[in-house]
C-alpha cells in the first residue's frame, strides 16, 4: 500500500464517519459542524486525485457560504436546535436492506466499465490544469454554453429568492 | 503538485497543535475553583435573563443567500483569469458576459430594495 | 554564502540521505522541518505584534505605551503571555464544551494556516499551490467558522449577535475582495502568490491596479472586523461581540489570532500589490528578501493602525451600503476595464501598458469620487430638511432585533 492509499483510507474515514455524524447527533447545529467536516474531508479527496482547484472551490462555496447559511437557518429558527424524538421507526431493516443493495449494484454496475480499475494517469511537471479548465470554460467547442447557462441560473436564483423574500413589501 | 498539498497537509495537522498546547499549558498551571455565581454567562451586572436563542433578523440570512450566489459565480471566473493569455476575444467577451449577468443580478438586487438594512 | 536557507536544505538532503533513508521520507521530513520553523517563526512574530500594536497606538494617542519592562518595554509581551496562562479558566455555564473549546484553536490555527502560501523570500517559499489566492479566501472561511462556533457556543446573547454581525460583515466583505483579488490574478495569470510575486519583476502591480489594491486593503480592514469596521465588537451595545465569554489564554488566542489575521493580510497584499520580497539585492541574497517582505507587511500593517485610531465606528446599514452599493460596484468596473484593456494591449511596451492602466484607474477613480459628491449632497440635504419630531417611527422598531 502506498502513502497515498493510506491518507485516502484515513480521509474516507474520517468522511463517512462524519457524515454518519450528521444524522446521529441530536443537536442541529452539531449536525451543521459535522457536515463541514464532510464537505473538508470531501475537499481531501480532491486535493488527492490532483484537483486542485476543486478542492478550494469546495472550500470556499460549501464551507464558506453554504454552511454558513445553513448555521444562520438554524438560529432563525427557534427552539428547534435539539430533537428528543425516537431516532429510528419500525422501517429501519427494509431501509438498511434497501441501503444496501443499492450500494451492492452501484458496485457491479460500476465494476461492468471498463476504467473502473484503471488507474488515474500521471500528469506531467509541465502540465496545468488549471489553465486548462479556463480554456475549457468559455472555448465554443467545449464548455461555453453551459458556462453562461450557470450565470444565467444563477441570477435567476438571485432573482426568485428576492421575490420569494420581500414579496411582502 | 501533490508536493506543494504535502506541505499544507502537514501545516493543517500542526497548526491547531499550537494553540492547543497554548490551551494545556494553564489546565496544569492556572487556578481552577469554579463556583455557580463565578460560571454565570455575562449580562451587564445583572442576572441573565431569558433564553440565549434570540430572534434574529431574517436579513441576516438573506445577505448571505445573496453572497452565496455572488461567491459561486466569481470563483468560476477564477479559472478564465489564469487562462487569460491564451483566450481569444471571443472568450474574453464570454467572460464579460458571464460579468454582465452578475451586474444584472446586482441591479436588481438593488431596485427591488434588498440590499436595504431596515 | 548568499543564501543560508537554501544551502541548509541541501545539507538536510545529503545529512538524511547519508541516513539512508527514502527520497519520499526525505521530502516529508524537510516539510515537517520547514512547517514547524515558520509556525514558530510566525507565533513569535505574533508575540511581538503585542508590543507594537500597543506602542504604536500610544503614540497615535500621544502617550508613551509600555515603558518598565526592558528597553522600550519590550519584555512586555511575554508579561502578558505569561499572566494570560496563569489566569483561571472559566467556562460559562451551558457552554457546549468542545465547540466552546474548540472556537479559540480554530482561531489562530487558520491564520497560521495562511503563511503555508505565503512568500517571503526567493527560496523561503512554504508551498507554491495554483490556487494560492483561492486558497487564501477559503482558509478565511474556515476562520469566519471558527467566529460562528465561539458565538454559538457561549450561551450568551452578546456573543451570538456578536457572531451574526462578523459572519455577516465578513460573507459580505467576501464578494468585492475576490472580485479585488481577481485582478492581479489576471495581470499574473497565475493564482499561486510566488508566481504573481513573479509576475511583478518589472513593475509593481500597484501601478497598474491601485484601485484593487485599495479595495483589497480596505476589506481586509473590514475581514478583520477592525475600525470602522469594529460594529462587530462594539462595546456599547453588545459588549465585546463573540469572544464575550472568554477568559484567560481562550481570550489570549482570539487575541493573537486577530493580530496576526492583520500582519498576514499586510503580508498577502504586499505580496499581491507590492511585489512582496522584490527590492533591490533580494535575488542574489535571498534573506534581505525577508527584510523588505517584512518591511512592506509592517507598512501595511502600520496603514490598518492608523485607519483604526483615525476613524470612528460605522453603523450596520452603513456597513453593507458601504459593500453592497459602493465597493462591489467598483471592484466589478476595475475588473472588467483591467480585463478589456489587458487584451486590447497585447504587445505595446512595458511602460505604455503602465501608464494606460494607471491613467485608466485614475479616470475611474475621479468618476466614482464625482458620484460620491453628488451622492454626499444629495444625503445633506435630506438629513437637513426639517422632520416632526413627535411623530412615531413608521415601523415598529425592536429593541433586540440587532
Amino acid at each position: 500500500m502506498t502513502a497515498l492509499q493510506i491518507i485516502f483510507l484515513i480521509t474516507a474515514v474520517i468522511t463517512l464517519g462524519a457524515a454518519a455524524m450528521v444524522v446521529i447527533t441530536r443537536n442541529l447545529v452539531h449536525a451543521a459542524l459535522w457536515l463541514i467536516m464532510t464537505f473538508f474531508g470531501i475537499s481531501v479527496l480532491y486535493v488527492l486525485l490532483n484537483a486542485g482547484f476543486l478542492a478550494v472551490a469546495q472550500v470556499v462555496i460549501y464551507i464558506g457560504a453554504i454552511s454558513i447559511l445553513m448555521i444562520f437557518a438554524i438560529m432563525l429558527t427557534r427552539r428547534v436546535q435539539q430533537d428528543f424524538g425516537p431516532q429510528t421507526n419500525a422501517a429501519w431493516p427494509w431501509a438498511l436492506v434497501i441501503a444496501a443493495a443499492l450500494f451492492g449494484g452501484l458496485i457491479w454496475i460500476f465494476s461492468g466499465w471498463g476504467n473502473f480499475f484503471t488507474q488515474a494517469p500521471v500528469m506531467g511537471e509541465r502540465a496545468d490544469p488549471l489553465r486548462q479548465l479556463g480554456m475549457a470554460l468559455v472555448s465554443p467547442e467545449q464548455y461555453v454554453i453551459p458556462f453562461e447557462v450557470a450565470s444565467v441560473m444563477l441570477t435567476a436564483a438571485l432573482i426568485g429568492a428576492i421575490m420569494v423574500a420581500w414579496e411582502r413589501k | 503538485m501533490l508536493n506543494d498539498w504535502l506541505f499544507i497537509g502537514i501545516f493543517l495537522v500542526l497548526a491547531p497543535v499550537f494553540p492547543a498546547l497554548a490551551l494545556v499549558i494553564p489546565r496544569i498551571i492556572a487556578p481552577r475553583k469554579p463556583n455557580p455565581l463565578k460560571s454565570q454567562t455575562y449580562e451587564c451586572g445583572i442576572e441573565t435573563v431569558g433564553d440565549t436563542s434570540v430572534q434574529f433578523r431574517v436579513q441576516y440570512y438573506l445577505f448571505t443567500l445573496v453572497f452565496l450566489i455572488f461567491d459561486v459565480e466569481i470563483v468560476f471566473l477564477y479559472p478564465w483569469a489564469v487562462a487569460y493569455e491564451q483566450l481569444d476575444l471571443f472568450a474574453v467577451v464570454a467572460g464579460i458576459l458571464f460579468i454582465f449577468l452578475l451586474v444584472d443580478g446586482l441591479i436588481f438586487a438593488w431596485r427591488k430594495g434588498a440590499l436595504e438594512w431596515e | 554564502m548568499g543564501d543560508p536557507i537554501t544551502a541548509i536544505s541541501l545539507w538536510l538532503d545529503g545529512l538524511l540521505a547519508g541516513w539512508g533513508l527514502a527520497p519520499a521520507l526525505i521530502i516529508v521530513i524537510k516539510a515537517l522541518l520547514g512547517v514547524g520553523a515558520l509556525a514558530t517563526a510566525v507565533l513569535l512574530v505574533d508575540i511581538f505584534l503585542v508590543w507594537v500594536e500597543r506602542k504604536v497606538v500610544a503614540r497615535f494617542q500621544d502617550r508613551l505605551g509600555p515603558n518598565r519592562l526592558g528597553p522600550f518595554g519590550l519584555i512586555q509581551p511575554f508579561a502578558d503571555v505569561i499572566k494570560l496562562l496563569i489566569k483561571e479558566d472559566i467556562t460559562p455555564v451551558g457552554a457546549d464544551r468542545i465547540v466552546y473549546n474548540l472556537a479559540p484553536i480554530m482561531a489562530l490555527a487558520t491564520v497560521l494556516l495562511l503563511w503555508a502560501v505565503i512568500p517571503l523570500a526567493p527560496t523561503v517559499v512554504g508551498t507554491d499551490v495554483n490556487v494560492g489566492v483561492l486558497y487564501i479566501v477559503g482558509v478565511g472561511a474556515l476562520g469566519t467558522l471558527g467566529i460562528i462556533m465561539a458565538g454559538w457556543a457561549s450561551n450568551n446573547k452578546y456573543a451570538l449577535i456578536g457572531a451574526f454581525r462578523t459572519v455577516a460583515q465578513m460573507v459580505s466583505y467576501e464578494v468585492p475582495m475576490v472580485i479585488a483579488l481577481l485582478v492581479p490574478v489576471l495581470l499574473a495569470r497565475s493564482m499561486g502568490i510566488n508566481s504573481i510575486v513573479n509576475a511583478q519583476d518589472s513593475y509593481w502591480f500597484i501601478l497598474v491596479a491601485p484601485i484593487a489594491f485599495l479595495l483589497t486593503l480596505i476589506t481586509s480592514i473590514a475581514e478583520l472586523g477592525r475600525a470602522p469596521f469594529d460594529l462587530v465588537e462594539a462595546e456599547s451595545e453588545i459588549v465585546a461581540g463573540f469572544h464575550i465569554e472568554y477568559t484567560g489564554m481562550k481570550f489570549g488566542l482570539f487575541y493573537a489570532g486577530e493580530l496576526l489575521h492583520a500582519l498576514t493580510l499586510s503580508g498577502i497584499v504586499a505580496s499581491l500589490f507590492l511585489g512582496g520580497w522584490r527590492g533591490p539585492g533580494a535575488e542574489s541574497f535571498p534573506l534581505l528578501g525577508i527584510v523588505y517582505f517584512f518591511a512592506k507587511a509592517f507598512f501595511l500593517y502600520w496603514v490598518i493602525m492608523w485607519v483604526k485610531y483615525s476613524l470612528p465606528r460605522i453603523r450596520i446599514d452603513q456597513m453593507l451600503n458601504l459593500n453592497w452599493k459602493f465597493l462591489t460596484p467598483l471592484s466589478l468596473v476595475v475588473l472588467v476595464v483591467t480585463a478589456l484593456l489587458d487584451k486590447a494591449l497585447v504587445g505595446v511596451q512595458p511602460w505604455v501598458y503602465v501608464l494606460v492602466l494607471l491613467a485608466a484607474n485614475l479616470v475611474i477613480a475621479w468618476v466614482t469620487l464625482q458620484i460620491l459628491r453628488s451622492r454626499a449632497r444629495k444625503e445633506r440635504q435630506r438629513v437637513a430638511e426639517p422632520r416632526p419630531i413627535a411623530r412615531p417611527p413608521a415601523a415598529p422598531v425592536s429593541s433586540q432585533g440587532a
